[in-house]
């Protein structure tokens, strides 16, 4: 008895152990018709993947993830090779000081021309002499709220989330960066700051804010507004533009004092093994036809020209999708932070959380 | 029991179970509701259950998912019950060891045990749909064991010597005396092992490489701008296909009882 | 039965397993946890549970874990009695009816809570329907505690039921005859026999709801923050996994010490099991 199974177990063992040691070898190497994208979640029409697979011969390997951090973590990992990747301005900074970026070859994208030049220019802020990148969505941080609950006058300043009034109808964005934002805004302080003292009194303002959140949401803000759970929220104008869709109650606004302009974009890493196939990819991107496509899908701002013409003009004319000149005249991008002042927000952030 | 008592544990059982089955009511309604948005009601449909199969994406997430639920949870019943035998004729203190070591992929976080099992990897093999499979036999071993551990601990000792005593061998002795009594606890096992990697979703999501996505990986970065109604479909439909079998194998046990 | 030395040896496969893929990773964490960024030898990262921000949710997850251990086991053991006096003849039916639920993704079931709980859901509906004031719950650390004692509930039944099962009923008769009523049977015979089931399930619900995350991030509305929560942020958001592992490390020796408590209570013989 033992003997068989101590047999039929040394077999399966000696099975095993060749799969575990030399399935690694074959797989990943320089199959020259494959592409690893990474890419935020639901961030891309399907028909389009399939579609550029299906021109260019290349097979895509299609990662998701949900949040810009954990994009981070997923790339510093290093266990996967990336080709090229989509992600938020800051954050490409980060990268682009920590050596991560390879230059684009600008000269290999024929429908890079259909890309709005002032949003090129808005890129300045991450990537300076504007090597790396090629802008994909942008959009603007602000306020989603319920007409039936709210005024247009009591939403066009940051003040309304100190409101009594609304205590526990506040949903209050769960980023970091975002958060501090909406702060730094309301004491006219500048959204880059990096004195301790400015990031202390956001801090001691948002502690003050606590109080009247319903919610910290990042995901599925929309929903909690299309129920009419909560009275305002601050939020992403993209998700803005799909609890619209639901409710006809509700509106965004860009208050005043002002906000967050930011800019998905495409970029190559360092760990590209396929850089052809990914200049084929972003160019893809900036396609007349897969643009379009995409806007319909992911109904956040394109920097695409081109899309303009398939579409009506009420949703040109729609000011949380395509935000106006004078609302991104009052929106700032945000520089990456130091190490030094992304740890002391972290802390700050972590501390309005745990109290 | 009087009439009375078994009319109010009858109750307090129905208020149990409708807690545990209320989100899923809730969520099978969903899977009809003819909206995107999950507060919206959209009025009835079933829309979602036909376009359920032409959605690529979902339906290679739902390959993916099985062809890792079924190998790691037979991998690791494997594992662990051979493993399971052995500890139990271990020595006490070697035992205790290895029990101390299954103990741990319980005790840490999940995040802490896929991070660590995806640092692992890194050094060693390429990410992929092998590398989910590796780690969800990790963390589900120990469920394995510490069903089938009882069992053998319940097994008595002299009824397999009076069964070696009468002329059997070790193998049949194994066979019709042992294995009767150790199936439950590997079944269970299983059935646990099989769960736990369906219902994963933080270790698989640091452990698997790019463009292998499993449901629960799928859902999750659908969270940011709405999660497809087809997944409420598809998981409607995984729990009914899951209850009905539990019914028929109940049903099927009722019959072989009565014909005996 | 058979040559124990050498039947032993059937746990080898396994014992390289656990080398491999427990102990090794184990210790990649414990190889941040005692260094920094820079590589050098350092112990900031383990004390650093001292600081108060940590502290506290260390705190809020021991509160939120008891009460959900508490609750899970007011509420599991009347359901382990009831369905033991059931007398099922299938016993599998029963474990299989408390992990359907699992069949339904768990990030979904959550959700749903999401739906019943909110201010304007399922259940305040059914309140205001009824004419009852309706209640704020959703990202509250009740809402929190609900959602762990929804997920765990059945690691408490389970052994319970078990344990119960194994009972020798004559004992319980015998109770009966020698004059007990039913409330003396049952603290003196019937819960001190299913011991071993209540203490399992102890540390079955206890633990993971001490290093949970994903719940209190999706019903807490980012306003409960536990320990779980500061971990999984330190390897994301933060990026400093050293501080993360050294977290965790400090989490897993908090957790090893609440078991060898638990362990001492149950003094029986199969001290260190889990299930």
């Amino acid at each position: 008895m033992k003997k068989k199974i101590i047999s039929l177990l040394s077999v399966l063992v000696f099975a095993i152990t060749p799969i575990i040691s030399f399935t690694g070898c074959g797989s990943d190497s320089d199959a020259t018709d494959t592409l690893v994208v990474l890419n935020y979640g639901k961030y891309i029409e399907a028909d389009v993947l399939k579609r550029f697979q299906k021109e260019t011969g290349i097979k895509v390997k299609y990662e998701e993830y949900e949040s810009v951090e954990d994009m981070y973590a997923k790339y510093k990992a290093g266990s996967i090779n990336y080709d090229v990747i989509c992600t938020s301005d800051y954050m490409i900074e980060t990268l682009r000081q920590e050596g991560e970026l390879i230059p684009i070859d600008y000269n290999s994208l024929p429908n890079y021309k259909n890309i709005d030049q002032d949003i090129i220019d808005s890129s300045a802020a991450f990537d300076p002499n504007h090597k790396y990148t090629v802008p994909y969505f942008y959009g603007t941080v602000g306020i989603l709220y319920n007409t039936n609950m709210v005024d247009e006058e009591t939403v066009s300043s940051w003040d309304c989330l100190w409101d009594p009034e609304f205590k526990n109808r506040i949903v209050m964005i769960n980023s970091q960066r975002d958060a501090f934002m909406v702060a730094q805004k309301k004491l006219g302080y500048s959204i880059n700051t990096t004195d301790k003292k400015e990031l202390d009194d956001s801090f001691n303002l948002l502690c003050d804010e606590k109080k009247y959140v319903y919610a910290y949401l990042q995901d599925e803000t929309y929903e909690c507004m299309i129920s009419e759970d909560a009275a305002m929220a601050v939020c992403y104008s993209g998700e803005a533009a799909m609890g619209m869709e639901y409710n006809e109650n509700l509106d965004y606004t860009v208050p005043d004092e002002g906000g967050n302009l930011w800019i998905d974009s495409w970029f190559v890493p360092r760990t590209c093994k396929h850089y052809d196939a990914a200049m084929k990819w972003i160019d893809f991107m900036c396609e007349e036809e897969a643009a379009t496509e995409n806007f319909e899908y992911v109904w956040y701002a394109t920097p695409n020209t081109k899309v303009a013409a398939h579409e009506d003009e009420d949703t040109l004319a729609d000011e949380t999708v395509f935000p106006t000149k004078e609302t991104l005249a009052r929106c700032d991008l945000y520089d990456a932070y130091d190490d030094k002042t992304l740890d002391y927000t972290t802390t700050l952030w972590k501390k309005l959380k745990a109290y | 029991m009087t009439k009375a008592k078994k009319g109010a544990s009858y109750l307090y059982l129905g208020l149990v179970f409708l807690f545990l089955y209320a989100p899923i009511l809730v969520l099978i309604f969903l899977s009809f509701n003819n909206s995107m948005s999950r507060t919206v009601w959209g009025g009835f449909t079933l829309k979602w259950y036909l376009s359920l199969t032409s959605n690529d994406n979902i339906m290679s997430a739902l390959g993916t998912t099985i062809r890792i639920t079924l190998a790691s949870s037979i991998l690791a019943t494997i594992l662990g019950t051979s493993a399971a035998i052995g500890i139990h004729y271990m020595k006490k203190r070697h035992a205790a060891l290895m029990l101390g070591a299954t103990n741990i992929p319980l005790l840490n976080a999940d995040i802490v045990t896929g991070i660590s099992l995806m640092l692992l990897f890194t050094r060693f093999t390429p990410l992929g749909e092998f590398s989910v499979v590796l780690a969800h036999i990790a963390f589900s071993v120990p469920y394995v064991i510490f069903n089938v551990l009882p069992r053998l601990q319940s097994l008595s000792e002299a009824c397999i010597e009076a069964a070696l005593d009468l002329g059997a061998t070790p193998t049949y002795a194994f066979c019709k005396v042992v294995w009767p009594e150790l199936f439950p606890g590997v079944l269970s096992g299983f059935l646990m092992a099989l769960t736990m990697s369906l219902d994963d979703f933080t270790i698989t999501y640091f452990t698997k490489g790019a463009g292998v996505n499993t449901l629960s990986t799928m859902l999750y970065t659908q969270l940011r701008k709405g999660i497809q109604p087809e997944l409420y479909a598809l998981s409607t439909i995984l729990f009914l296909l899951a209850f009905v079998l539990l019914l028929l194998m109940n049903f099927k046990r009722d019959i072989k009882k009565e014909a005996k | 039965m058979f040559n124990k030395f050498r039947t032993s040896f059937l746990a080898a496969p396994y014992a390289v397993w656990v080398l491999i893929c427990t102990i090794l990773p184990l210790l990649y964490i414990l190889g941040y946890a005692i260094t920094n960024d820079a590589g050098t030898l350092t112990f900031a990262n383990l004390l650093a549970i001292t600081d108060p921000v940590h502290l506290k949710s260390l705190w809020l997850s021991v509160e939120i874990a008891l009460s959900t251990t508490v609750i899970c086991l007011i509420i599991a053991y009347p359901v382990a009695l009831i369905l033991h006096n059931l007398k099922i003849s299938n016993k599998g039916f029963v474990v299989f009816l408390f992990i359907l639920p699992m069949w339904m993704n768990f990030m979904l079931r959550i959700l749903a809570w999401q739906i019943i709980l909110s201010n304007n859901g399922i259940l305040n509906n059914m309140l205001s329907a009824i004419g009852l004031p309706t209640i704020h719950i959703l990202y509250t650390k009740a809402a929190v505690t609900l959602g762990m004692i929804y997920d765990f509930l059945p690691y408490m039944i389970l052994p319970i039921y078990n344990a119960l099962s194994k009972i020798n009923d004559q004992v319980i008769e015998a109770a009966a005859d020698l004059g007990a009523n039913w409330w003396t049977t049952f603290i003196k015979i019937t819960v001190p026999l299913s011991k071993d089931g209540i203490i399992s399930g102890i540390i079955m619900v206890f633990v993971p709801a001490l290093s949970s995350f994903v719940v209190s991030n999706l019903l807490g509305g980012g306003k409960v923050l536990l320990i779980g929560n500061v971990i999984e942020q330190e390897f994301t958001l933060a990026r400093n996994w050293n501080l993360g592992s050294g977290l965790s490390i400090i989490l897993m020796i908090f957790v090893l010490l609440s078991m060898s408590i638990m362990n001492r209570i149950d003094d029986s013989e199969n001290g260190g099991m889990l299930v």
